[in-house]
């Protein structure tokens, strides 16, 4: 292997950290200011003009806050719980590609950490393991509150994940590949997957809703009848990772919709440009798009109430595993018409 | 680092888990340790070239299978009380005899294993999931289908046996 492709992947894959961090920190304080601006209050406006240094504010109180680890609490997997919560939170930014080829110092970079042919299913598996973090934390804390946002958690996510896999199925038999570069390629010029599968793009949103513990399937950590959920027992920074990952998490599944129905970094027009404008006008399309989705995100948690846990499990079970799987045969009996494989 | 290198210390570090996992006294944290033998035998695969199998090893038993596991096992009220007590002489007796089977074994299968005869398959690209694909879907068809409707049989019982609770009512 050669060091110039080495040295490009780690400064590639430091940027990733340092933006994910920077966009899950400021996604913090737009949830903030969009709360106050739906509840017509004035919201975080204190530290520096409009409040901007909020999030640095916030940081810096995390980290003074004292450090408690409850007595009857596991020791280490107290510590683990948030940890592997940030680290799977981070983990699924390696294989999503952030825009066409750059030119820079006689090379070309791919503007993406790992093009790996089974991008989509690579996500999948880092979605299935995060929800170990949060596990591992309610369990660890030894709290009976904690223990039920851990358990809650991990039944709303094994339930969603089934709905949302299948309907990234529906989207892989679309693209014919499993790699997200190649995903993205196909919807080029328009041919964006939402124009074809509106169904299954709702069915994927409400998942991703669900995956990052969202409002309204926040209820994990419902506050009215679980105080904390799963860090009710926990402090300071231990507390601020599994907060941050919250927002990773959103930042990450709000790519992952982008790449698999907006056409990812593809926008109109692109075709009448080249070369590096090409590559800086696509990362820009593509966080725009990331960015409106993070919007909606924000939007539905503050207008819309939280489910009943039985609601939740009876949408998941009955209504969006029915609906993605009909969708899926749907679109293969399609597929299989045009290409010719059917004849009446 | 050469892979021979690489593959050696996983397949230490895989066994040691593995250890691990039935040294550890406490439940959960057997569970855990499973679960790290599951990412480690994934590392191995993609040592071997064998993307789609790690990933879909890691989606199905570390995301699944093992979430199940700690699941269940966090709804158990496990500790030092209703921990079923072991007398001294069963433990002796049953470290004995799992020694002598392991003697047995190895003497079973001293000759029969040698180093030459393990190989990394011929083809490089083999677990690659285009060529996976093609085997599945052409030459091994009639075994896929097969187990396929045995999932769909241990579904259906699994949802039989999970309302079978319920008294009728007509």
């Amino acid at each position: 292997m050669d060091t110039g492709l080495l040295i490009e992947k780690l400064i590639l894959a430091s940027l990733l950290f340092v933006v994910s961090l920077g966009i899950a920190a400021y996604s913090t304080y737009f949830e903030r200011k969009l709360a106050a601006w739906i509840q017509d209050r004035v919201g975080p406006d204190r530290a520096g003009p409009f409040g901007i240094l909020q999030p640095i504010a916030d940081g810096v109180k995390m980290f003074m806050k004292e450090d408690f680890t409850p007595t009857a609490a596991d020791r280490w997997l107290f510590i683990l719980g948030p940890g592997i919560a940030m680290f799977t939170a981070l983990m699924t930014s390696a294989v999503v590609p952030w825009g066409t080829d750059i030119s820079m110092f006689g090379r070309t970079i791919a503007l993406q950490v790992a093009d790996v042919n089974i991008g989509i299913l690579f996500i999948f598996g880092i979605i299935s393991t995060g929800v170990y973090g949060i596990m591992i934390g309610g369990w660890a804390s030894n709290n009976k509150y904690s223990r039920f946002g851990a358990i809650r958690a991990s039944s709303q996510m094994i339930s969603y994940e089934l709905a949302m896999g299948i309907s990234a199925i529906t989207i892989i038999m679309m693209s014919g590949s499993l790699g997200l570069n190649d995903i993205v390629k196909a919807q080029h010029g328009m041919n964006w997957n939402i124009f074809y599968q509106p169904v299954c793009f709702i069915i994927f949103f409400v998942c991703a809703l669900a995956e990052t513990n969202r409002a309204p399937f926040d209820l994990p950590e419902c506050e009215s009848e679980l105080i904390g959920g799963y860090h009710t027992e926990y402090s300071s920074m231990k507390l601020g990772l599994f907060l941050f990952a919250e927002y990773v998490g959103m930042f990450v599944s709000s790519a992952v919709i982008a790449i698999l129905f907006f056409g990812g970094y593809n926008f109109p027009g692109m075709d009448s440009f080249s070369g590096n404008t090409l590559a800086i006008l696509s990362v820009v399309a593509f966080f725009s798009k990331i960015f409106i989705l993070i919007f909606i995100f924000m939007w539905i948690r503050w207008t819309i109430p939280r489910f009943r846990f039985d609601q939740l499990m009876h949408l998941g079970w009955k209504v969006l595993i029915p609906l993605s799987i009909i969708n899926m045969l749907v679109t293969g009996i399609v597929i299989a018409f045009n290409e010719g494989w059917i004849k009446f | 680092m050469s892979i021979e290198l690489l593959t050696l210390i996983i397949g230490g570090l895989t066994i040691g888990a593995a250890l691990m996992v039935v040294i550890s006294k406490h439940p959960i944290r057997s569970v855990l340790f499973l679960i790290v033998t599951f990412f480690l035998i994934s590392s191995l695969y993609i040592l071997m070239n064998a993307q789609f199998l790690a990933i879909v090893n890691i989606i199905v038993y570390a995301g699944a299978i093992m979430v199940l596991f700690l699941f269940v096992l966090m709804l158990l009220n496990l500790n030092k009380e209703s921990e079923p007590k072991t007398p001294k002489i069963v433990l002796i007796s049953s470290v004995v005899a799992s020694g002598i089977l392991l003697l047995v074994l190895i003497a079973a299968f001293k000759d029969s294993i040698q180093l030459s005869h393990v190989h990394l398959p011929p083809e490089k690209n083999i677990g690659l999931v285009k060529n996976l694909g093609n085997l599945l879907f052409d030459k091994y068809i009639v075994p896929f289908e097969v187990s396929s409707i045995l999932f769909i049989a241990s579904m259906v019982g699994a949802i039989l046996l999970a309302k079978r609770e319920k008294p009728i009512i007509d």
